[in-house]
């Protein structure tokens, strides 16, 4: 649709414009949340935030139809959460409850939704790569007219199955698209100091395929963006390679001083917020007004405190459970 | 009856197969016009198109992944690997993903697909291109592992492989591909995890897997002449494991050797020492169980000393003699 000042994917409604607003709200408050979890001691293991990122996830699965699929990172709630996850049910993985979408057994890094077009979250940088890849083929032998959006980090694309995957899709015009979601760190390493490249979007070229770089924070241009390319995917003419510029306000997992970047840095950051972007723009459009966004933002974190209810309430796994599913 | 080659029976298995069955497809290095690394797919483009037989470039791990996410959203893969060998470089696909998707996911979602290879030395391929590394993906669950050593095998047990809803690596040995035997024409299936007891004996049990199978063979016929009875069992799958025939052949016997081309040191035939040793058979043993395997180097170049590098027959022998001398 068009709005007065800017043009959106056809199949964008207002109410959908304004629901992504809440949706980047969700993703935020329910990292928000796992934080403090974290820090309080309440939920073990790793995770890894995607606050600050929230655009790439919300914006991009918007320009999906609902049969598509994608591919998820390690840092992949916002993904999920955009993909149509229960937060609920997200919570209780994370508590390692019975509840949770893996029944407690897959926790951060492996939240997948298959029936729901969520391949998985992977817990091996750039893993997913060759998964999306392979699920695209799928599309194609079975014509099944689905599209993958791949997501994967600046540090996946130095990885070895990056090269390979995206050549194969390349050659079998497979219906799949690369969305990097350039955070600037690959843990503690800076993606200047990794690559000798200004855009990792600059490597569509080796592989004979349309690139672009996109900012990472901008709601509308990441969905007219991954729309164009999806859409070019879907009518047979293969992958594109996308990069969106952005930045993980947090550290890279809960143990992280971030020594190696500086806080000015993250402020400069902070201030392109994509959700206040978000706002003002949908106020500028007359899509929303400042208590509705309120009122949207409130919905928000009630619902992750209903999350938390949720997981806390929920029961832990059994331990007859242990040897359940290692086979079909 | 009808006699066709190892290297037949596994091309009838796909061929009859992917008739059947529009999921199933083949990916893998070469294996369209050329035919395959060994020749196994040759014929199959021509029958089925480069759509189902598709020519990949040389990115084992891309192959390995795509058969992975193809699986995942409901088609059935069957990969080749040129030489096991470069299962180093598919390795995270197997391990990481096929392996343990279902179980990190709470159930959801299955893998069904096979990874086909060729195995072992024999071929003066030296060390990147001949080795036995199926204890490497036997130690993982989530695997399967099935190692044929007959045609007949080849053909039933693909065709278990290429049913079974979880990802299964698939050893051929490149010496067993001449060798024939009699395969039917239909299809049929033989369950993964039975073993099989290629001949039956009193004195001696030798567990024997892929190519020893047939050393073990003609080590009992010398052993005949002089009057020890060789009973051969042969696992034929490694993941699941028929613990039950092995016991019950050793609780007969109450001798046991076992022997694999693998490197003896981590191999798989420590698993099957131990599965005896910890069973009720242990109790019948007349003597240590006794493990034959490859010696802990890399496989050299030189024919002699590659012979020398993995068990033959005459150490087979020398084997079954000293168990059977064991007072």
């Amino acid at each position: 649709m068009m709005l007065s000042t800017v043009k959106t994917p056809p199949h964008i409604t207002n109410e959908k414009l304004v629901n992504l607003y809440k949706e980047m709200w969700l993703i935020r408050y329910f990292d928000e949340k796992v934080d403090q979890f974290f820090a309080k001691g309440m939920i073990h293991g790793t995770t890894h935030l995607c606050v600050g990122q929230e655009a790439t996830a919300a914006g991009a699965i918007a320009a999906l139809q609902e049969i598509d699929k994608i591919t998820s990172t390690h840092r992949g709630h916002g993904h999920c959460i955009s993909k149509g996850a229960d937060v609920n049910r997200m919570m209780a993985e994370l508590f390692g409850k019975e509840t949770g979408y893996c029944k407690g057994k897959g926790g951060s890094m492996h939240i997948a939704d298959v029936d729901k077009g969520n391949l998985g979250a992977n817990g091996i940088v750039g893993g997913g790569i060759p998964l999306a890849v392979g699920a695209a083929l799928t599309s194609k032998m079975k014509n099944q007219g689905y599209v993958v959006l791949c997501y994967f980090g600046d540090g996946a694309s130095n990885e070895g199955s990056f090269h390979e995957a995206i050549n194969l899709a390349s050659i079998w015009k497979l219906p799949v698209v690369f969305l990097c979601e350039n955070n600037q760190y690959g843990m503690s390493g800076s993606v200047k100091e990794m690559t000798n490249i200004e855009n990792i979007a600059d490597r569509a070229g080796g592989y004979g395929i349309p690139g672009k770089v996109i900012d990472g924070t901008d709601m509308i241009e990441i969905m007219n963006t991954v729309y164009d390319a999806v859409e070019n995917a879907r009518q047979g003419n293969g992958p594109t390679l996308l990069e969106a510029k952005t930045y993980r306000w947090k550290g890279h997992s809960k143990s992280d001083a971030k020594k190696y970047r500086t806080r000015e840095e993250e402020e400069e950051w902070r201030k392109k917020d994509s959700i206040k972007k978000y706002k003002e723009l949908l106020i500028q459009e007359g899509l929303l007004t400042e208590g509705k966004a309120s009122q949207l933002q409130a919905e928000a974190k009630q619902e992750i405190e209903e999350a938390v209810k949720f997981a806390e309430n929920s029961p832990e796994p059994s331990i007859d459970s242990l040897l359940e599913d290692v086979y079909a | 009856m009808r006699e066709i080659s190892y290297l037949e029976a596994v091309r009838e298995a796909m061929s009859q197969e992917m008739r059947k069955n529009e999921d199933v497809f083949l990916l893998g290095e070469d294996i369209g016009v050329y035919g395959g690394a060994f020749g196994v797919t040759r014929g199959m483009i021509e029958e089925f198109g480069p759509e189902r037989v598709r020519n990949t470039p040389i990115s084992e791990a891309a192959i390995a992944g795509g058969a992975v996410g193809a699986a995942l959203t409901g088609m059935r893969p069957i990969l080749e690997l040129q030489f096991s060998d470069f299962i180093t470089i598919a390795m995270d696909n197997l391990v990481n993903q096929a392996a343990k998707l279902r179980y990190m996911y709470g159930g959801k979602g299955k893998v069904p697909m096979v990874l086909r290879t060729p195995a072992g030395s024999g071929t003066g391929a030296a060390a990147q291109h001949s080795q036995s590394l199926e204890a490497w993906v036997a130690h993982i669950p989530g695997l399967k592992v099935v190692q044929p050593s007959t045609a007949y095998d080849a053909k039933g047990l693909l065709k278990a492989a290429m049913d079974d809803d979880n990802p299964v690596i698939f050893y051929e040995h490149k010496l067993l591909y001449k060798t024939k035997g009699y395969v039917p024409e239909e299809q049929y299936s033989i369950p993964l995890g039975k073993a099989d007891i290629k001949r039956k004996g009193k004195d001696v049990t030798i567990v024997a897997t892929s190519i020893m199978v047939h050393k073990a063979l003609e080590a009992a016929e010398v052993l005949e002449k002089e009057g020890i009875d060789i009973e051969i069992v042969d696992p034929r799958t490694l993941v699941p494991l028929d613990e039950e025939t092995i016991i019950e052949s050793v609780k007969k016997t109450g001798r046991v050797i076992v022997v694999h081309e693998a490197v003896k040191r981590g191999g798989f035939g420590g698993e099957i020492a131990s599965v005896i040793a910890e069973s009720e058979a242990f109790d019948y043993l007349d003597a240590p169980i006794k493990r034959l395997g490859g010696l802990p180097i890399p496989i050299p170049y030189n024919p002699n000393l590659e012979k020398a590098a993995v068990p033959q027959v005459a150490d087979i022998i020398a084997a079954v003699k000293e168990t059977v001398q064991f007072k």
